[in-house]
């Protein structure tokens, strides 16, 4: 490690800002001290790489309405149960008597549909690593003539966030780019990145050598003027990802605008359900509406998601705002880039 | 989130496997990898397996992933 650190230091390249767009990668960066270890050369910054950090607190208001509304069972991973909506969270709606139940799998809430009566919803939560595997779940509840099961999709999808960090004024010199959405959507989707944006891109792997070893590359990139899309994490990801994957991705959901909490609305970064799927969409099973509402005062994690400040900026960080009674969703979330700084840097 | 683990497939029944690793075993769905085979080695993520991934690396991965797990939990 300390060898690929000289390394870095000895491409002579130096005051740039790089940013990991990947909630593992925001936890190991810290959890290995790379942001010290790359200090005087290179800039760690965290993006909007926390699925859960990045999921409007209305879309988890309008998760909270269908079970407080309409007594369905709501089933959800397990890194939403904290995060707070504008007035509850899925775990204070559980306390107030709304059935919340925690699954691995969603194929765990297709089959939990099977075995009740009641309307059974998942919250279909994560980027294109776990979006695939709900777009399985949908077709089995579809094959096995479910009427009782539905997917509130709030799932967003990278490429098209990293264009908007790309052409915004956030001052970014490269991409550490995420090992397992790149596993399911190939190397290839960022290729608009170099090509239409000059943005140096590697792809990264979780252990401190791989991303020591992306920087370095990302630095002879610069250092070369010759940006382009690299994969570090050979051993996981090709340039044409996960075929099967995608085509799930692709007969059950399209593309639709979505709001990140902190970049606001991005064009065609989210999922929903294609109209064949309908009977399967809880936006349309449910009467959704719900009114928009402040970010809680004080809560910088727009801002901390979008690169420009770091934790510590925030006058709640690690006062009002901390693990144990957290404001923001970046401090909940066990990859959020402000639950990352708390744990690891005191 | 995107947490995913390697393990080693022991069975495959159809759309399903079991799968070993990290001292747990597990059912998960091979419907994103169709043709997994017993004996590889897969990343799970939240019940599927959604790549294949070298034996040996994955060795390395998983030694990291329980130094990892222990901190956070």
């Amino acid at each position: 490690m300390r060898g690929l650190a000289q390394a870095i230091r000895e491409t002579g390249v130096s005051g740039k800002r790089l940013m990991e767009v990947c909630g593992t990668h925001t936890m190991a960066a810290a959890r290995f001290g790379l942001r010290s270890l790359l200090e005087g050369t290179v800039r760690l910054s965290s993006g909007p790489g926390c699925p859960v950090c990045v999921t409007p607190q209305k879309d988890i208001d309008r998760f909270l309405a269908i079970g407080f509304a309409h007594g369905a069972i709501l089933t959800s991973f397990g890194d939403m149960l904290r995060v707070p909506g504008s007035e509850s969270s899925l775990e204070e709606a559980r306390a107030q008597g709304v059935d919340v139940r925690i699954v691995y799998s969603c194929m765990d809430a297709v089959d939990l549909a099977c075995e009740t009566d009641r309307e059974v919803v998942l919250f279909g939560v994560g980027f294109e690593t776990t979006a695939p595997g709900v777009g399985v779940a949908v077709v089995e509840a579809q094959k096995r003539g479910l009427r009782n099961f539905s997917v509130l999709a709030a799932h967003k999808t990278m490429p098209a966030a990293l264009e908007a960090l790309a052409s915004s004024d956030i001052e970014v010199h490269g991409f550490i780019l995420p090992g397992h959405v790149s596993a399911i959507i190939g190397a290839g989707a960022y290729e608009f990145l170099p090509e239409r944006y000059g943005m140096p891109c590697v792809i990264s792997g979780f252990e401190p050598a791989d991303m020591l070893q992306a920087v370095k590359v990302l630095l002879e990139q610069i250092k070369a003027q010759q940006p382009k899309v690299e994969i570090q994490y050979s051993r996981a990801v090709s340039r044409e990802g996960n075929r099967a994957a995608q085509a799930v991705l692709n007969r059950v959901f399209e593309p639709c605008d979505a709001v990140w909490r902190g970049l606001g609305m991005i064009e065609g970064s989210g999922l929903r359900l294609r109209d064949e799927f309908a009977q399967f969409d809880a936006a349309k099973r449910f009467d959704v509406e719900v009114p928009d509402r402040p970010e809680p005062a004080g809560c910088l994690c727009g801002q901390v998601l979008a690169g420009r400040v770091d934790p510590p900026d925030c006058s709640l960080f690690g006062e009002a705002c901390t693990p144990e009674h957290p404001v923001g969703a970046c401090m909940v979330s066990s990859e959020g880039a402000c639950a990352a700084w708390y744990r690891y840097r005191g | 989130m995107c947490l995913a683990v390697p393990m080693q497939v022991v069975s495959v029944e159809g759309e399903r496997a079991e799968v070993q690793g990290a001292g747990t075993r597990r059912r998960i769905r091979t419907d994103l990898l169709p043709d997994v085979q017993t004996g590889e080695w897969v990343l799970v993520h939240a019940g599927f397996a959604i790549e294949r991934i070298d034996a040996e690396e994955a060795a390395e991965s998983m030694k990291l992933l329980e130094e990892m797990l222990g901190a956070v939990g």
